[in-house]
């Protein structure tokens, strides 16, 4: 099992690099887990994806489809992707610090 | 790990059918995961069951889909299957490949995964069979530079593919791998960037007899036809005649009864008005009957397998469409879009197009993207009387 060491805080990752506990999550967290997802540095449009994110989590217990994404966000496909690389769900969701998305991928 | 034994997997190399098992022996030769494997599926095959964890997200960069992530339950036994990831590699139109296309692809595979392939998952991909994370963007780089790309996974369009088609088969409606490779280029973004509900399928048949099996398994399925008359040879109706051929009992094959003989005069002639396109007489008859001149494709929508709604397979929305590579397949691109894009607004989560359809109505669909209900869209019209109107139709 992977380790992520942030401010002398070890969080556990699982083979995916996702948090295996999503609560634990904090804005240092997102950052150191940027670059895995080819992210060199969280700018105020990658927080403003990882934001929603959150929040819709939170309100939803889901994460929001590509479709409401981009509508909620205005950002399209191609920024979304320019944004983080791996996409929405390997990607921002990962560093959003959400559940691993499931089913048939 | 290499003195283990596998007795019940040793069984499956007798038999006459080539045994997989003597494959993955092959491959455990030169690589460790699949030494592993071997011994990891004869312990499944004791406890009767499997040693894959649930689900694995990873990827190659700019794509959202084409790699299925794998990790074993049992990493420390088995270390070589910590990860063994599937990679989807989109193969030619109808798997024509050069034996220089395969070797490329082989020496990839070699030396940067378990040296075992699927020739070809069901959906038509080339698979290569488990690799670890830290390989993937390598593989994906170095398959990009001899030119081929990642097939599709996930909630996005999945690599359409085709039958034989007029490579090889004189039924061919329609030159379905040029329509395959066409509009999968079309849709790459599509096929590379999840963001529909669910997967979403195209498949391309040059006739009914649906060698893909497009009909059941793909939620798009273009099925080659033709809309004149089918063309019947006398001389070659002589020939079968003469080679003692039954042709009476063709023509009572026939669905519609539309295909009549005279035994007299050995004489074929068929009412086509009538003839359904089936392909029977033609499959029996091949040398003295075609399909007619005007040919292009019926359009079906819907196919899927059990979940969540129960198994359907396609069903009728466009009775007949030119499929033409000078058109550059305009008219299909356009209503396929239309369908993916109100699919995409109307659809819930891991909701299939045909589950959509069904749960709206055929009639909003038909409306919302622009297509005309016709009587060939049905196989009989409803039993029940519980019609809605819409609002304006109404006189009050």
């Amino acid at each position: 099992m992977a380790e992520l060491v942030v401010n002398g805080v070890s969080y556990e990752l699982d083979e995916d690099g996702f948090l295996e506990d999503a609560s634990v999550w904090n804005e240092d967290v997102a950052k150191a887990l940027a670059p895995h997802e080819d992210v060199e540095e969280l700018t105020e449009e990658h927080w403003k994806m990882i934001n929603y994110l959150r929040d819709y989590y939170a309100q939803y217990g889901v994460a929001p489809m590509v479709r409401k994404l981009l509508k909620d966000t205005g950002y399209t496909q191609k920024t979304i992707y320019e944004l983080f690389p791996t996409g929405p769900g390997k990607g921002a969701c990962k560093v959003a610090g959400l559940p691993k998305p499931t089913g048939c991928v | 790990m290499a003195d283990k034994k596998t007795p019940q997997l040793d069984e499956l190399q007798n038999g006459k059918w080539p045994s997989f098992v003597t494959e993955i022996k092959k491959a455990a030769v030169k690589n460790e995961a699949s030494k592993e494997l071997l011994h990891l599926l004869e312990r499944s095959y004791e406890e009767k069951r499997g040693h894959w964890k649930h689900g694995g997200i990873v990827g190659v960069k700019g794509y959202g889909g084409g790699v299925i992530g794998r990790y074993s339950d049992l990493p420390e036994e088995y270390p070589h299957l910590q990860a063994f990831h599937t990679v989807r590699i989109n193969a030619p139109s109808g798997w024509f490949y050069s034996t220089d296309s395969l070797r490329k692809i082989c020496d990839i595979w070699e030396r940067r995964g378990s040296g075992l392939m699927n020739l070809h998952g069901a959906t038509g991909d080339a698979i290569l069979l488990g690799t670890t994370t830290d390989q993937l963007q390598p593989i994906f780089d170095e398959l990009s530079e001899e030119g081929f790309d990642l097939g599709g996974s996930g909630s996005d369009l999945r690599s359409p593919s085709c039958c034989v088609g007029p490579a090889r088969c004189e039924h061919a409606c329609y030159d379905t791998l040029e329509a395959c490779y066409n509009i999968t280029n079309t849709f790459q973004d599509e096929l590379h960037r999840p963001m529909w509900p669910y997967k979403s399928k195209i498949k391309f048949s040059g006739c009914a007899n649906d060698c893909t099996a497009s009909i059941a398994r793909s939620d798009c399925a273009v099925i080659g036809t033709w809309r004149d008359s089918l063309i019947i040879d006398p001389e070659e109706v002589k020939n079968y005649a003469a080679s003692g051929m039954n042709i009476q009992h063709v023509c009572e094959g026939c669905p519609t009864e539309a295909l009549k003989y005279n035994a007299e005069t050995q004489e074929l002639s068929v009412i086509a008005d009538e003839c359904s396109r089936c392909m029977h007489c033609i499959n029996r008859m091949p040398k003295a009957i075609t399909p007619g001149n005007d040919r292009g494709a019926t359009i079906l929508i819907g196919g899927k397998s059990t979940i969540v709604q129960s198994a359907f397979m396609g069903w009728v929305i466009v009775p007949f469409m030119k499929m033409e590579a000078e058109s550059d397949y305009e008219e299909f691109k356009d209503i396929i879009t239309r369908i993916w894009e109100w699919w995409d607004e109307n659809g819930k989560t891991r909701e299939r197009i045909g589950e959509t359809i069904y749960r709206l109505g055929m009639s909003k669909f038909l409306t919302e993207v622009g297509l005309p209900a016709v009587p060939q869209m049905v196989y009989r019209p409803r039993a029940n009387p519980y019609v809605f109107w819409p609002e304006d139709e109404i006189k009050k």
